[in-house]
């Protein structure tokens, strides 16, 4: 396996050996970029739990309250949909502010019920 | 909010800083250069480079007396690592290194802190390093923001984006004003074993706020050459983690001059490490020209000798400065033996601003010679970086990749030892916890990552929710304490009389925490140097005694021995007999005097002492002596008699007798001291001449033990010999 390696190893250098200084700073890059791309798309794609915290931060909603709010949005199904999603929906459903939707949600995980 | 400015002369006032903090907010955001005057800084007799502009209050090099106190200041920011686990004596540790020259101030966190799902809150004490958290931020902040009035520079301030919280840290990172962090996914999976997917995913959220708020980045590549075993083989790999982690915050909308290398000269003396450094170094800065370069100093051969550490950092800013560091971090000499000790800091900064000061402009003076081993060494690298990533392509990417220990693997790639750290995709803290976005998928904030359904003709993203915390800081929840038992509240009570009161005990880390260091040569051989040296300092009544340091200097004739312990008492400054600061007369008043009595002195080195270069340079007017203030002397030599100094002052009239006696054995000094006011009172000129001793073991209360009228130690210059001299003879009626 390693001797196989190795040899490989060797091969692609002939190639890359007869490349200029510019040329092999660009095949760097070039491969750099070709290896993020599939991460990029998962990221695009994804969230996670504390992603989604940090959109509840953002829109004013204390740590210890986001980390109660995004396990009830996740026990409820509703992490795809976003945590912030959720609880404006329920801001709006309820009329209260960001803060009061918040709470409501740890109050009652049922206010989640029927958003979507 | 304008900060309070600070005083010179007065600490920094904790609790004002801890006042009122839940309305404070950063009064600036994102990174700052230093300001670098394109056509070089002149500063007392010298031009210089590649300077930046200097402060405005600093302290220089030891040596800078001699240099009309400049303190020439590295064009590159200057990093300092600080962190001992209580916020509130880190900041004087700033203020500190601020004041020698450190602009960017880094914050290590707590052990343990990257596995805590979610933010902390409040003050609880860590352990090597700090709880982060958003009041610790702020009153640190608030700090900086007096600092950096004081010293007339901007202080950079920097923590860490890594650990399953990653998003959330850069938020509170973003919102409160941090200028500089740490975030590097591949970190993540690699030494924290973060889940490979969730490390990534959280990245690009994390990346992209703190893209928003102008936060310099600094990645994690160089714990590859300080984990590995052999961490001068691992360059290629580095080469790729770096540049994934640059490809990656690019993409994610990363401005280039906002994204740093973390880059380490992987190899240390007695290894020939210029020859595995200098080509690494430049490898990487042609490959990465575009972005910025943290240049840090090698930790990895850091062993408990501080003056080991210090001269490998030296050669380190060295590489830097034969390439290029647009920031230079330092490393504390004491990091192979304990958690840094404030002057540990200043060492650390100290030794940049040194090699910088000398050899300031180097690259005009000398070039790399590309032509030669080196040429070849930097193309092998970079070859080898690239067939490393086109292996890693082949083997189905990054994520394929660590799975199959394609990294930290201690053999220079191709070669493998096959001790990479190998990584499950399904395994790790946080395996399994993303979640695939519905196409309604929704966050109604600013700089959030990838895909997002926001409502139609919403123009900005947090407009839905009327603007989220980054647009309007006043939405930020701030939460003061979660248990007030674990709080800085309660450690500052406990440290009141030390920081506030009268009562003084040493400190190398907290407040009040009476560490000392003992330095000691013990005439015995390893094995029994280290405990000798422990019992001694049980016997002068140190706490928890414990040697830090043993160097052999020969195998049977003895040991360096370095131990430390706490002091178990306090001293009340009040008790303490402080000397009066000696008050020069103005220049022109001096030399009225000198003038009126025609003052004339007889000089010389006495005992067996050939030393004489102490004493010219009190006397001669090329060195600012007393001559230069019309005082007229008769240099007697060195190894003069005390009687023929006295007689000699009898024959030419001199109103006063200098005596130096720089070295002495067995209290020599004080004995010639007294035999000189003795023999001046038998020949009954005692009250005629005024009679002034000098040297390096001599100090300024001698004179009333020895019977003369001024004693002088270290650092004394011929005004305050003849600000002496013409008081005693002002005091005598004579002028």
């Amino acid at each position: 396996m390693t001797d196989d390696r190795i040899a490989r190893f060797e091969k692609r250098r002939e190639t890359l050996k007869k490349m200029n200084d510019e040329q092999l700073k660009a095949r760097f890059w070039e491969l750099c970029n070709k290896v993020v791309e599939p991460v990029l798309d998962l990221a695009r794609t994804h969230t996670s739990p504390s992603i989604e915290r940090a959109v509840l931060l953002r829109m004013g909603v204390d740590s210890v309250s986001s980390h109660g709010v995004v396990d009830r949005v996740q026990e409820a199904g509703l992490l795809a949909k976003g945590a912030g999603h959720c609880v404006l929906k329920v801001a709006q459903k309820t009329g209260k502010d960001i803060r009061g939707a918040a709470q409501a949600i740890l109050d009652d995980k049922t206010v989640l019920n029927g958003l979507f | 909010m304008t900060s309070q400015p600070l005083d010179p002369n007065t600490k920094l006032d904790i609790e004002y800083i801890l006042q009122d903090l839940e309305n404070y907010h950063p009064p600036r955001k994102g990174w700052t250069w230093r300001e670098v005057p394109a056509e070089g800084v002149d500063m007392g007799p010298f031009h210089f480079r590649d300077m930046a502009k200097p402060l405005a209050k600093s302290i220089g090099l030891p040596a800078s007396k001699y240099f009309d106190h400049i303190d020439p200041q590295p064009s590159c920011v200057v990093t300092t690592e600080i962190a001992s686990g209580r916020f509130e004596d880190d900041i004087r540790r700033m203020r500190m290194a601020a004041w020698h020259g450190a602009d960017h101030i880094m914050v290590i966190r707590t052990t343990g802190q990257s596995h805590i799902d979610g933010l902390l809150e409040g003050t609880p004490e860590g352990i090597g390093g700090v709880p982060i958290t958003r009041k610790q931020i702020r009153a640190s902040r608030k700090a900086c923001d007096q600092i950096e009035e004081e010293v007339g520079r901007p202080i950079n301030f920097h923590s860490y984006v890594s650990g399953v919280a990653g998003p959330e840290v850069a938020v509170l990172f973003a919102e409160e004003g941090i200028n500089g962090a740490h975030q590097d996914p591949q970190y993540n999976v690699l030494y924290r074993n973060v889940n490979m997917y969730r490390s990534f995913v959280d990245a690009a959220e994390a990346k992209k706020v703190m893209a928003g708020a102008r936060i310099f980045q600094i990645d994690g590549a160089h714990n590859a050459n300080a984990t590995a075993k052999a961490g001068w083989l691992v360059m290629p790999e580095l080469m790729v983690q770096h540049g994934i982690n640059c490809a990656f915050s690019v993409a994610v909308g990363m401005d280039k001059s906002l994204i740093g290398l973390s880059t380490v000269p992987p190899n240390s003396p007695p290894a020939p490490k210029l020859w595995y450094d200098l080509p690494y170094a430049v490898a990487l800065r042609d490959f990465f020209s575009e972005f910025k370069m943290r240049a840090q100093q090698n930790t990895r051969y850091i062993e408990a000798d501080i003056e080991e550490a210090v001269r490998t950092h030296t050669v380190d800013t060295l590489i830097s400065m034969l390439t290029r560091a647009d920031i230079q971090s330092t490393i504390t000499p004491d990091e192979g033996r304990n958690v840094p000790w404030h002057y540990n800091n200043i060492r650390g900064v100290q030794t940049v601003k040194q090699t910088w000061a000398a050899l300031d402009g180097i690259k005009e003076l000398v070039s790399l010679n590309h032509q030669g081993p080196l040429g070849e060494m930097v193309r092998d690298l970079k070859e080898r970086a690239v067939a490393f990533l086109e292996e890693l392509v082949e083997e189905g990417g990054y994520f394929a990749g660590v799975e199959k220990g394609f990294f930290v693997d201690s053999a220079k790639y191709p070669e493998r030892n096959g001790d990479g750290i190998a990584r499950d995709g399904k395994g790790g803290v946080g395996a399994g916890s993303l979640v695939l976005r519905d196409a309604d998928y929704m966050a109604p904030v600013c700089d959030h990552f990838g895909h997002n359904a926001l409502p139609a003709g919403v123009k900005k993203a947090c407009d839905p929710i009327q603007g989220c915390t980054l647009c309007k800081p006043e939405k930020i929840v701030f939460i003061d304490e979660l248990d007030p038992e674990d709080s800085c509240h309660k450690r500052l009570e406990k440290t009141l009389p030390y920081r506030k009161g009268n009562f003084i005990k040493p400190e190398a880390e907290w407040a009040g925490d009476g560490t000392v260091l003992i330095q000691l040569f013990v005439p015995q051989n390893e094995d029994i140097a280290p405990v000798y040296a422990v019992e001694m300092a049980k016997k002068m009544g140190l706490l928890d005694p414990e040697v830090i340091n043993t160097m052999v200097l020969h195998p049977s004739e003895g040991c360096f021995v370095e131990v430390k312990g706490k002091v178990a008492f306090d001293i009340d400054k009040t008790t303490l007999k402080v000397p009066e600061k000696e008050i020069i007369l103005p220049e022109q008043e001096l030399r009225d005097a000198v003038k009126k009595v025609g003052l004339k002195v007889v000089a010389g080195t006495v005992g067996e002492d050939e030393h004489s270069v102490g004493l010219r340079e009190i006397l001669d007017i090329k060195h600012g002596g007393i001559e230069k203030y019309g005082v007229k002397y008769h240099y007697l030599g060195t190894s003069v008699p005390i009687g023929k100094l006295v007689d000699a002052a009898i024959e030419t009239g001199a109103q006063a007798i200098l005596i130096s006696t720089i070295i002495s054995h067995n209290d020599v000094h004080r004995a010639q001291m007294k035999k000189l006011a003795e023999l001046c009172r038998e020949k009954g000129i005692r009250d005629k001449v005024v009679l002034v001793a000098g040297g390096t073991q001599v100090n300024r209360e001698m004179a009333a033990e020895t019977g003369l009228d001024a004693t002088f130690g270290r650092g004394t210059k011929g005004i305050h010999v003849v600000n002496a001299m013409v008081k005693v003879l002002k005091a005598r009626g004579v002028v």
